[in-house]
């Protein structure tokens, strides 16, 4: 049984979070190669005062609308498929429709910005205030408005998967969770609590003081709200893409998930430790003491943990699904992986490139050594290795496998889509590898030029030229990827129904089962308590600090960009 | 709870990274001294910065001399220029003696980063960021404003000019 005929509401609903998550990530990929030609000074369309609202574009349509609704239609999928029941419908079709017109909302504030930022409703149409909108540069309020839309309705959205586990709850009492729902269910609930941050920020400063209710915020306060947020919401990306190579891949590669327990005890410790790390953000912000900032580094570096013990686990599984194929040898099984299948090489080839991101990662968690890479291009060349191929290539390729089954047709053009993965996994490296020089080498993120006037960037290891030809090309094959897939994805969804699909939603038992693991784990009160237990220690003391001095002081008046 | 043999050895191994990551960054904060930027700097209105009439030396920027062997740089940042540092006024000081950067905004958040060097913070209105180094090698040194303050942001650059210590002059720093 295919599962669109088994869930014909739940698959509509899938669908229609699909399609907006793979406009935004078309568009994005447009703004992307764009920005990559542009800052190198390779090819130019825009003047570089336009650059910052590609720029801002580029973010949030990529970060914040493809991720979401990506993730809202893989849980729908998870939790349908591993409960057996259909999504609550009005509850699910209200968060898709909130944060729809909440993504409308952002989208028109920040395109205003190159049609000449007309005046709408007393402001400027324009929003080129980047993906993280630092006070007191100011967008027009519908930009913060229509975030506000997109994280509330996420809300609702997992008030669905809530819904559905307690609805089977009442029907299987004494049961264990399923795996996949346990983490879609772990993974909303460190949703709900890291959004808090950015709600606030937004609701209660941003929204007022953008439409003139208020006149003042205080920078430093409202920075501090967005990255309690911002970075978890790393995780929010991460942890779907774990959900995939630990429920889906091991199937993929011919065998079983080598150990269930560890899943939920890798899904646990991300509830735990996500959200007291922020500060790691703000190593070098003024005004927040250095203990504050040593606490956040030993929790950042303790959430290496679960993705330390993901690579075990993940690694085993598929080497016990190659051994199941007749692979033999320390290393040699490898071959006897279905490199392939596009579904299966995209989600390895994420996972490989996730393992390079997070080494670059504790780097710019090692407290002191971050001096070295602040803000300078070695970030973004960091976080593209993590959102950008961890993500958005398990993203693309499990595409490949789950929109045959929410559509019932099968997928076209198998040949472009068993490349894919392999151009994005050389885009990536040629581009990424190059940002991470150039980071060291001092060359800033966030920039349209590549040289000033005052001075001139040296080479640590290459030269600065080489560099940019490497970002220009690597860029370049990102962009050629994303349109492979966006055309592989387009014809099969205009394609007829017909014949047997190769693909279907029936997952192997695991290794070691729900049943070898403490039930413990499955006492969400205990965890969340605990985690909000760490966030109060973490951000407790340095908020109070913050607020002493009143809540919008020291002040800043709102700056047109 | 089963747990593999090798998943024991895994994690152990894993923990004991970890704990070894936190114990070289702590030997770099208390052995090697490499503190963090922090709340050392104060308070100051972002606009009395912009108006000039904080009653503080950001009124009038610029490099003092503290102490024989201390220089103390204010240094205002705002769209989209230092003062002093950007243009053809670098901020020049000495080398083998310990300078301190006092870096505030008049308007945006911005960044102070000088490259080839470890001096690198941000500037958010309302905070003073305070970094102290000892430039050990003469030279000029790129200053990049690293993050995004405005349209013109790519044009917020500046330079700092390290002379030999015994080449110093203090400049006369008017009122």
């Amino acid at each position: 049984m295919v599962f669109v005929d088994e869930y014909p509401k739940t698959s509509k609903l899938i669908r229609s979070q699909f399609i907006v998550s793979f406009i935004a990530l078309a568009l994005g990929a447009v703004f992307g190669i764009v920005q990559a030609l542009h800052r190198t000074g390779t090819f130019r369309i825009f003047s570089s005062a336009d650059y910052y609202t590609i720029l801002t574009g580029h973010g949030v349509l990529l970060a914040l609308v493809f991720t979401t609704f990506f993730i809202a239609g893989l849980f729908g999928w998870a939790v349908s498929n591993s409960l057996e029941r259909v999504l609550p419908q009005r509850a699910a079709w209200g968060a898709f429709w909130l944060m729809l017109v909440g993504t409308v909302l952002a989208a028109v504030a920040i395109l205003g910005g190159l049609f000449g930022a007309p005046s709408i409703l007393g402001h400027s149409l324009k929003a080129d205030v980047l993906f993280t909108f630092y006070a007191p540069m100011k967008a027009h309020p519908a930009f913060y408005l229509g975030a506000a839309l997109i994280i509330v309705g996420s809300w609702i959205a997992g008030y669905a998967y809530f819904k559905s586990l307690w609805n089977w709850r009442s029907e299987n009492a004494g049961e264990r969770i399923p795996l996949k729902t346990f983490m879609v269910i772990t993974t909303m609930l460190m949703w709900y609590i890291s959004t808090i941050g950015v709600a606030v920020e937004v609701v209660v400063f941003l929204i007022p003081w953008s439409l003139g209710l208020i006149s003042n915020v205080d920078p430093l306060l409202t920075r501090t709200l967005f990255w309690y947020f911002g970075h978890p919401v790393v995780y929010f990306w991460l942890m779907p893409a774990y959900l995939v190579w630990y429920t889906i891949l091991p199937k993929l590669a011919g065998g079983r998930l080598f150990s269930d327990p560890l899943a939920r005890v890798v899904f646990v410790l991300f509830l735990l430790l996500s959200t007291p790390v922020g500060f790691h953000h703000q190593y070098v912000d003024p005004g927040i003491p250095e203990g504050f900032k040593f606490i956040a580094m030993t929790n950042t570096m303790f959430l290496l943990l679960p993705s330390l013990l993901t690579a075990f686990t993940v690694v085993a599984s598929l080497e016990h699904g190659a051994r199941q194929n007749g692979g033999k040898g320390y290393f040699s099984w490898l071959r006897n992986l279905p490199w392939g299948e596009p579904a299966f090489a995209g989600c390895a080839l994420a996972g490989l490139m996730f393992a390079a991101g997070g080494f670059s990662g504790m780097i710019n968690a090692g407290m002191n050594i971050n001096y070295l890479i602040h803000n300078t291009l070695w970030v973004p060349g960091h976080f593209h290795l993590t959102v950008g191929t961890a993500f958005a290539l398990t993203a693309m390729a499990i595409s490949y496998w789950l929109v045959p089954q929410i559509t019932g047709k099968k997928l076209q053009r198998r040949g472009l889509a068993a490349i894919q993965p392999y151009i994005w996994f050389i885009g990536m490296a040629l581009m990424s590898n190059a940002m991470h020089r150039a980071g060291l080498a001092g060359i800033p993120r966030r920039t349209a030029e590549p040289t000033y006037s005052e001075f001139s960037f040296e080479g640590v290891a290459g030269t600065v030229g080489e560099m940019r030809l490497q970002i220009a090309i690597g860029g370049t094959l990102l962009f050629v990827g994303a349109a492979l897939f966006l055309v592989v994805m387009a014809e099969t969804w205009i394609a007829h129904r017909g014949g047997r699909l190769r693909v279907n939603s029936v997952f192997p038992d695991p290794l070691s089962g729900p049943e070898h693991s403490p039930r413990i784990l499955d006492n969400y009160k205990l965890w969340t308590a605990i985690a909000l237990v760490l966030i109060v220690i973490a951000y407790g003391p340095p908020l109070a600090a913050m607020l002493a001095d009143g809540i919008t002081a020291p002040g800043s008046p709102p700056i047109p960009v | 709870m089963q747990v593999h043999n090798f998943e024991k050895v895994w994690l152990g191994a894993a923990i004991l990274l970890i704990v070894g990551f936190i114990a070289t960054i702590s030997y770099g904060t208390v052995g090697a001294g490499i503190s963090m930027v922090d709340d050392s700097g104060g308070q100051i209105s972002a606009q009395a910065v912009q108006n000039g009439n904080t009653g503080t030396q950001f009124d009038d920027p610029g490099v003092v001399q503290a102490s024989e062997d201390q220089v103390v740089v204010y240094v205002v940042a705002q769209q989209f220029q230092f003062r002093p540092g950007s243009g053809d006024t670098p901020i020049r000081v000495p080398a083998d003696t310990r300078v301190t950067f006092k870096v505030t905004s008049a308007d945006v958040v911005h960044g102070f980063s000088i490259t080839e060097t470890n001096i690198n913070t941000m500037v958010i209105p309302g905070q003073v960021a305070e970094v102290t180094a000892v430039f050990d090698e003469t030279g000029t040194y790129g200053l990049v404003c690293h993050e995004y303050c405005g349209a013109a942001h790519h044009t917020m650059g500046g330079s700092v000019e390290v002379v030999p210590k015994d080449q110093y002059e203090p400049q006369e720093v008017s009122n």
